[in-house]
């Protein structure tokens, strides 16, 4: 242990954070050293939940391994299907119906809002305050409950396939979402009354976990993260997929490249998802909600790429096909991985209290990272 | 750029690299000798500063190298292939241009073993330091632990 690392000196310490600990969300196993109280080097530890996705994706067909994908990032597992069904309908060369396009936003953006509330919540509770968790997971139930109408699942939806939706939108969807739209408006402004201007938060977050914009890029960091260090990555503004383009909406972005910056990016977030969902419930067109497309879908011989931008960065699918009824071979970028990375970067000098407000900070969702 | 220009802007840096064709990226194929020196160009030429995606692939004959890069300024976006042999393959780090190699490049030793030279930290990343093959592999076999669907 001693010799790996090659950072350590006489009297240091080495603690275990994980694999179970509630700040890690997840099954994440931290190697820390410390000199005294600070951090000298933080090692990840990865693979407690590997399920090796990527091999099992090898034996799917594709309508199949979308499923697959829903358990990876769970708290946004509609943007990840979205990507899957993108990158199909890449090689397919289907053009879906105007409805679907809509339907997919609408999903994306509420599957946005609900990912990040439940941040909220954690992010606030890793630095101490456990009320705003509450608030939090009761606002995030409403979206809940509109999902389950429609899709029948609460957390793994699997609503989107190639070509389209599965369904269409339960009779109730417009009005829930209506409903919803003026309940979280008053929210929100709850949220930023309670956590925003605390002194005692700001001062856990302020200068805390900092990262330069060439750093974050180097880190190949995404989403939010990088954002709040004025990088422009956001795939909706940069590669506009579905109807993104015709959207009015904002990149946000922050100069401060600390945990405060990346705190205040993803409250700005869930209002420009509120906004968006404003601008096209009233304008759902009527149609299909699915492409006709075949029994069996066969790729043909090739490479395809298709990346969307979910709650917590680039989320991209690499197909390699050889044109049978399986991928040859399935790559997934998945946003946290790359995120994980800059961990150690981030908290080298700061004291381990501060860990836990980065990590919390980077909104990190083990299964993603591990596959 | 358009994809034509990038294609000819690299031909000229790199007069002895071939292309791929009916892509949607511009995609060079590199030799691994010569991938250091390329990767250099591509960032401080270029300006390609974002890594964002490394792949291995296992072609049963040999194996390949897919790295995906994009400028964070002009959004051009580059693929670059490298063939590796199958029974040794090794390819020179890109984890000192940008930092997120590290992991992917650890990513690709633990389910390939390709063997990254010079890199700082190169061990297992997912699974076990005393795991023996390497799962992604199309000839793996497990016959306790794999479940053919």
């Amino acid at each position: 242990m001693f010799e790996e690392t090659g950072t350590t000196a006489e009297g240091d310490l080495v603690i275990n954070v994980g694999p179970q600990h509630p700040s890690t969300h997840g099954v994440l196993h931290l190697v820390i050293t410390l000199r005294g109280e600070t951090i000298i080097n933080v090692e990840p530890h990865l693979g407690y939940i590997h399920r090796s996705i990527e091999k099992m994706c090898e034996s799917l067909s594709y309508r199949q391994f979308i499923y697959v994908t829903s358990r990876m990032d769970y708290l946004s597992s509609h943007i990840n299907n979205h990507a899957c069904a993108l990158c199909v309908e890449k090689g397919l060369q289907v053009e879906i119906p105007e409805r679907a396009k809509v339907i997919r936003v609408l999903m994306d953006e509420l599957t946005r809002m609900a990912s990040h509330q439940l941040w909220w919540g954690a992010m606030a509770m890793d630095v101490g305050a456990l009320t705003p968790f509450f608030h939090a997971f009761r606002e995030r139930e409403v979206i809940n409950e509109i999902m389950e109408e429609t899709c029948g699942a609460r957390l793994t939806m699997n609503y989107m396939v190639p070509g389209g939706v599965m369904y269409d939108l339960h009779p109730n969807f417009q009005q829930k979402v209506k409903d919803f739209i003026i309940l979280f408006k008053s929210k929100i402004d709850e949220y930023d009354e309670m956590v925003t201007g605390n002194v005692i938060f700001q001062n856990r977050m302020k200068g805390v976990g900092y990262i330069s914009k060439a750093d974050a890029v180097s880190y190949g960091c995404t989403g939010p993260t990088a954002r709040a260090s004025n990088v422009s990555c956001d795939i909706r503004k940069l590669f506009p997929y579905e109807i993104y383009d015709k959207v009015n909406f904002d990149e946000v972005t922050a100069t401060g490249g600390d945990c405060f910056a990346r705190y205040l990016v993803r409250v700005q977030e869930m209002r420009m998802s509120l906004s968006i969902i404003e601008q096209l419930i009233d304008n759902i067109p009527e149609g299909d909600f699915q492409a006709k497309t075949k029994a069996v879908l066969k790729l043909p011989k090739g490479e395809f790429y298709a990346s969307v931008e979910t709650a917590r960065g680039e989320f991209g699918v690499y197909i390699i096909s050889e044109g049978g009824m399986t991928p040859y071979r399935i790559k997934f970028r998945s946003p946290g991985f790359s995120n994980l990375s800059a961990l150690n970067h981030m908290a080298k000098g700061h004291k381990i209290g501060d860990l836990v407000a980065i990590m919390g900070s980077l909104d990190l969702v083990i299964p993603d990272i591990d596959r | 750029m358009t994809n034509d220009e990038l294609k000819i802007k690299l031909g000229e840096l790199f007069p002895s690299s071939a292309f791929e064709e009916g892509t949607e990226w511009t995609t060079m194929l590199a030799e691994p000798v010569l991938w250091k020196e390329i990767a250099l160009q591509l960032r401080h030429e270029l300006v390609l500063d974002f890594l964002f995606c490394i792949t291995c692939v296992d072609w049963k004959t040999h194996l390949a190298m897919v790295y995906h890069l994009r400028s964070t300024t002009t959004q051009d976006t580059v693929v670059v292939k490298a063939k590796l042999d199958r029974e040794n393959p090794q390819i020179a780090t890109v984890s000192d241009i940008w930092r997120t190699a590290e992991f992917h490049e650890r990513e690709a030793y633990d389910l390939f073993g390709v063997q990254f030279i010079g890199h700082p930290d190169l061990r297992r990343l997912f699974l076990t330091d005393d795991y023996e093959g390497f799962p992604l592999r199309k000839d793996f076999e497990d016959p306790v632990n794999m479940i053919k669907l």
